[in-house]
């Protein structure tokens, strides 16, 4: 049920007019808002040209932005493919039929949802420093850190999705003679993925959000390269905003992505494709996409 | 073990974890009143207001919650000197609490919009078959039934929160537990995962009873149908 029709009636003359009147209000608040903050900016010389034409220079993308973006990049590239891995893994142990497989599996992705990814970060990038195991330990932090955590809700949603197919696929299954785990792997795990696919994206969308976090234990990412770039330009307000305006593109494409696939794939999946709570808080929100 | 024990007389654990609670309560609180605010916005009839509102959840809930309080730091008090209060350290932390709202009242706003999903059309109907407009309808009729249906997902923005408020380390606010934790391993790194454990078990402590007490509260209060 779409909302928005359902509050009012179809409006008549009358009430036409009164919208017509609020809508030109609203409109003019709004317009109003943004006036009243580049009022704000222009009186603190922030609109100045000089804080924004570095942007328009190449070596700022070149030594600056790109660079920050392009870590940004491979940190949460890497971070989902990790993360798919994970998930599979501890999705299938928490199916499991054996018991401590299960307990295990269950134990580990309710703890690493329910720990800050920052407070593992952190960890990891001073336990890693002080172990000399690898060169880029930040990289390094910022990579297991979102893999355990994203890791974890993806073994989660894999488990909903499983849990939402029909029976009749396992038991089909089971009566061609396949075992527990077969008919897990073959049949209701790809089934279970085609189905999750639109919540898997949105959690794409997450781990590139939280990549940003690396910032905190100086990953070069982009958002330490924009506040470099704003130190050394004296425009850290503008670096802020752009550096904000690239993730916001690059989320809303996700976004957008997985609103889609959520649409096109309920015609075909045999899984309840979760398109109900994608319209809603799940679609990205930071716990995941599980009500608990 | 003694030297672990120690650690705790040298730094106070608790008190960091306060911090957070504190952050989260305040952050919680004023988010729930722009995201019920954005909400109605998005289910009212003025394209205007629904614009508004659908703006600024796909702008904020697209952000790094990192940029958004380093831009509170680094933005609005470094540069533009916006000051929330006279005392240095409040004004941070009020920044901190400041930038979580923003943040997670986009989250807010969609979980309340799912909730009003879950009302049935005849609700709506009935409000207007006894003759109520669009605001007393969504204030009488819909909004009560739609916050019962939403306990679950505001419950996951709780949860959220509470873990997110560790990102105030961002916002130079430096008594949080995960600024605490470093500091901590950083002065003795031989303890270092003794130290992670204490703090990650923290949180699971606090995340925990809030994930059962809003399961529970969503079955308890949701509307017979």
């Amino acid at each position: 049920m779409s909302a928005q029709n359902v509050l009012f009636d179809a409006p008549g003359p009358k009430s036409r007019r009164n919208i017509l009147i609020l809508n030109i209000i609203g409109a003019l608040l709004i317009a109003g808002l943004i006036a009243y903050v580049v009022f704000l900016l222009g009186g603190k010389g922030q609109l100045a040209a000089g804080k924004w034409t570095p942007f328009l220079e190449g070596r700022t993308w070149e030594f600056f932005l790109l660079p920050g973006l392009l870590s940004t990049l491979r940190a949460a590239a890497i971070a989902v493919v990790t993360s798919v891995l994970f998930g599979l893994i501890f999705g299938l142990g928490r199916l499991s039929h054996v018991k401590p497989i299960r307990w295990f599996a269950g134990l580990i992705v309710e703890f690493f949802r329910a720990v800050p990814v920052l407070l593992m970060m952190i960890f990891l990038w001073l336990a890693l420093g002080r172990s000399n195991l690898v060169e880029d330990a930040p990289f390094w932090a910022v990579v297991i850190a979102l893999t355990l955590y994203n890791g974890s809700v993806i073994a989660e949603l894999i488990r909903s999705g499983v849990q939402g197919l029909p029976k009749g696929q396992r038991e089909a299954g089971l009566a061609i003679g396949m075992t527990q785990m077969q008919s897990l792997r073959t049949i209701e795990v790809p089934q279970a993925l085609i189905a999750m696919l639109p919540a898997l994206v949105s959690q794409f969308v997450v781990i590139l959000k939280d990549s940003a976090l690396g910032y905190i234990i100086g990953f070069p990412e982009l958002l330490q390269n924009a506040r470099r770039l704003g130190v050394g330009e004296g425009n850290l307000l503008q670096s802020l905003l752009i550096a904000a305006v690239i993730f916001i593109v690059i989320n809303f494409a996700l976004s957008s992505l997985a609103t889609k696939l959520s649409t096109l794939l309920s015609f075909r999946s045999k899984g309840r494709a979760r398109d109900e709570t994608l319209d809603g808080i799940a679609a990205a929100e930071p716990e995941g996409t599980l009500s608990r | 073990m003694d030297n672990f024990l120690t650690l705790f007389e040298t730094y106070n654990v608790p008190a960091a974890f306060w911090v957070n609670i504190q952050l989260t309560f305040w952050a919680a609180v004023w988010s729930l009143v722009l995201g019920t605010l954005l909400a109605l916005m998005r289910i009212s009839p003025i394209p205007s207001l629904q614009w508004l509102g659908a703006a600024y959840v796909n702008i904020f809930r697209n952000t790094p919650l990192t940029i958004i309080i380093a831009f509170g730091v680094l933005g609005l008090f470094g540069q533009l000197q916006v000051s929330l209060t006279d005392d240095f350290n409040l004004n941070f932390f009020r920044l901190a609490i400041l930038g979580l709202t923003i943040y997670h009242a986009a989250f807010v706003c969609e979980a309340i919009r799912s909730g009003v999903n879950t009302v049935p059309l005849g609700q709506a109907e009935a409000a207007r078959a006894i003759g109520l407009s669009f605001l007393p309808a969504a204030r009488l009729i819909i909004l009560p039934q739609a916050f019962r249906g939403a306990i679950a997902p505001l419950g996951n923005v709780l949860i959220a929160l509470i873990k997110n408020s560790t990102v105030a380390a961002a916002g130079s606010v430096a008594a949080e537990a995960s600024s605490l934790m470093k500091t901590m391993i950083e002065f003795r790194g031989d303890l270092v995962i003794p130290i992670f454990f204490t703090f990650a078990i923290g949180f699971v402590i606090l995340v925990i009873p809030v994930g059962l007490l809003t399961t529970w509260a969503s079955r308890r209060l949701a509307v017979a149908r």
